[in-house]
């Protein structure tokens, strides 16, 4: 039995987390102030995707990652500086807006043209992988949209493991409510699995990987296309920055007895 | 007018939970403030009758579902296909659910069958001069929008706990079963089971009254030189238990689990709440040995009343983001609350 996937990780980029964002209304509607400024990460949750999709291919021989990504070229150019060094993949660049106020359906579209051109991708082994949801719109939708446009009806979401059995169907243990697992086993590709956090620490910097990596990431990129995402019956009414700042009493230099009495009292309502 | 869906699903027991009586508390509420539109209850489930009674007064126009043994388990391609059947059969321009793990999943895939479009974790719904507006947060909780679209279908899946659960009586309704057999591709995938995080002890409670968050400061070298993991977990595992928390802990920490450090074994990334975790509700939250950096404090958007301990006083929590800061050893400050804790079991 041929145990190889096709896997192909959907992977936007977002601001920095450490960042402050505030939003803007432009004349295409809202976006980020500075966002073209702003230091860029690739999305947590879909980093995630990619770590677990190269430990997977490193298992199987015959795998091969992609990662496709829309994104301002510019910034994705200067977020693969990093990633290309923690884990080998071809990149498949798309060049558009990457910011939250986008349309799942939109992105969706554009994404699945992309992977349907990837030369040599065997449909029949795939694994659409990606984060579960964004760390921009947090929708969780593009990536049943773009499997169902890819016609795969196996889909996952707030995946934290999968295991290849012996027979080549797949385990796999999703979020759900409570703190708990759903476990799940699937006949075998094609499926789509978007990662909570998986179970893999995040890769060390290899350098000689990401030489190897650029030469691939670099024509790729200059390959783009342009991606329109006008998303025109989609219309903002507001968009703002929440208004919640407390007024914080800081108690200092008293005792933890009284403190914890404070606090066991409040918790007692 | 709308014609308006409400999709659930049902438990194991046929009956619903908490998450769609919100859902129908949201639909009701939308379907009056709409003004002449009919509204009506999707069911998709093993057993759909109990749910019917449950829901007999709520209003809605009529009853439909789908029902069989396939369609009792939370898998994609059964629920899909269902909620996709159930839209086609009223002409739903509006859908609502409830943004349960379940109908989570199946959702988006839905919107693609049906040419919708769709906005989910979904925390307010108003109308305003004819048009509904759905309110919902960008951005990990930090930026908050209100949106409107012209497209129908529209699926709007509603953020649990963001509305009051209907609470009115049961009664007698019937049910349309709308007929739906499912293709081998549709049961590629079965459902094994469901199991706990293997932490010896179920620690996250989405229903308890305070939220308890462990952050990385509790692996620390103390005042003594030395760490104390073994003592931070029985008191952090004590706590949780006799306040009856939900435990959460910030991303460092378990992060430091992943790169096989010595820490505390009961925390997983289900645990985590944050940018890259979990945004709980809960009316009470306390933060202890955690600095209250934004990609964490983000998770704590929907918490009620928030209290920080934390040794350093020019933390996050200090700069707006706390109700009280705490300035103290989170490990005293514990030892004696569990003491006063247990003083109050012994009385």
């Amino acid at each position: 039995m041929n145990l190889s996937f096709h896997i192909v990780v959907c992977a936007g980029i977002v601001p920095d987390p450490l960042q402050t964002l505030e939003p803007v209304i432009g004349d295409s509607g809202p976006a980020l102030k500075n966002e073209m400024l702003l230091p860029a990460v690739l999305d947590p949750w879909a980093a995630h995707a990619l770590y677990e999709a190269a430990h997977l291919a490193r298992g199987h021989a015959g795998s091969k990652v992609w990662l496709v990504s829309l994104s301002p070229r510019a910034k994705l150019q200067q977020v693969m500086m990093t990633v290309a060094q923690k884990a080998p993949f071809e990149l498949v660049a798309l060049d558009g807006p990457a910011g939250g106020f986008t349309d799942s359906a939109e992105v969706a579209g554009a994404l699945a043209a992309a992977i349907e051109a990837i030369p040599g991708l065997d449909r029949s082994r795939l694994l659409l992988f990606g984060g579960w949801e964004s760390a921009a719109r947090g929708a969780g939708t593009t990536l049943a949209m773009v499997g169902e446009r890819l016609g795969i009806f196996d889909q996952f979401q707030g995946v934290d493991e999968l295991r290849v059995e012996p027979d080549g169907s797949l385990r796999i243990l999703e979020r759900v409510e409570g703190g708990r697992h759903q476990i799940s086993r699937c006949a075998g590709p094609p499926a789509v699995l978007g990662w909570a956090t998986g179970s893999l620490a995040e890769p060390p910097n290899q350098p000689q990987l990401g030489m190897q990596n650029m030469r691939t990431i670099l024509p790729a990129l200059q390959r783009a296309q342009s991606v329109a995402l006008p998303a025109a019956e989609l219309r903002f009414v507001r968009v703002a920055l929440p208004s919640q700042q407390r007024q914080t009493r800081i108690v200092r230099d008293v005792a933890a007895e009284e403190v914890a009495r404070e606090i066991v009292d409040w918790i007692r309502g | 007018m709308e014609q308006v869906l409400l999709l659930l699903t049902t438990g194991e027991n046929g009956s619903i939970g908490k998450a769609e009586r919100e859902a129908v508390t949201a639909t009701r509420n939308l379907v009056c403030a709409l003004g002449g539109s009919v509204w009506t209850v999707g069911l998709i489930g093993g057993t759909i009758s109990p749910a019917a009674e449950q829901l007999a007064g709520c209003g809605a126009a009529g009853f439909v579902g789908v029902e069989g043994k396939e369609f009792a388990v939370s898998r994609y391609a059964s629920d899909a296909a269902a909620a996709e059947a159930l839209c086609r059969a009223i002409g739903a321009g509006l859908v609502l659910a409830p943004g349960s793990s379940r109908l989570m999943r199946a959702l988006g895939g839905v919107a693609q069958r049906l040419g919708a479009r769709i906005d989910t974790h979904v925390v307010g719904l108003r109308v305003q001069d004819g048009a509904i507006q759905a309110d919902r947060w960008y951005y990990r909780q930090r930026i908050e929008a209100t949106l409107t679209r012209a497209h129908r279908p529209w699926i709007l899946a509603l953020d649990p706990g963001s509305f009051p659960p209907w609470d009115g009586a049961p009664g007698t309704a019937s049910v349309k079963r709308v007929p739906l057999e499912l293709g081998p591709e549709a049961q590629r995938t079965d459902v094994v089971g469901l199991q706990a995080v293997d932490t010896g002890e179920q620690t996250i409670r989405p229903e308890a009254e305070l939220l308890f968050v462990a952050g990385a400061g509790w692996t620390k070298k103390q005042p003594d030189g030395k760490t104390h993991v073994e003592e931070a977990a029985h008191l952090i595992l004590e706590f949780v238990r006799k306040t009856k928390a939900s435990l959460g802990s910030s991303k460092s920490l378990v992060d430091l689990a992943g790169e096989g450090q010595a820490v505390l074994p009961f925390l997983t990334h289900l645990h985590q709440v944050g940018q890259t975790g979990a945004t709980p509700r809960h009316p009470k939250g306390l933060a202890t040995c955690c600095h209250g950096e934004e990609p964490h404090v983000v998770g704590w958007r929907f918490i009620g009343e928030r209290r920080a301990i934390n040794l350093d006083a020019n933390c996050g929590w200090a700069r707006g983001k706390a109700d009280v800061l705490y300035v103290a050893d989170a490990f005293e400050v514990l030892r004696a609350a569990l003491r006063l804790l247990e003083g109050n079991e012994h009385r």
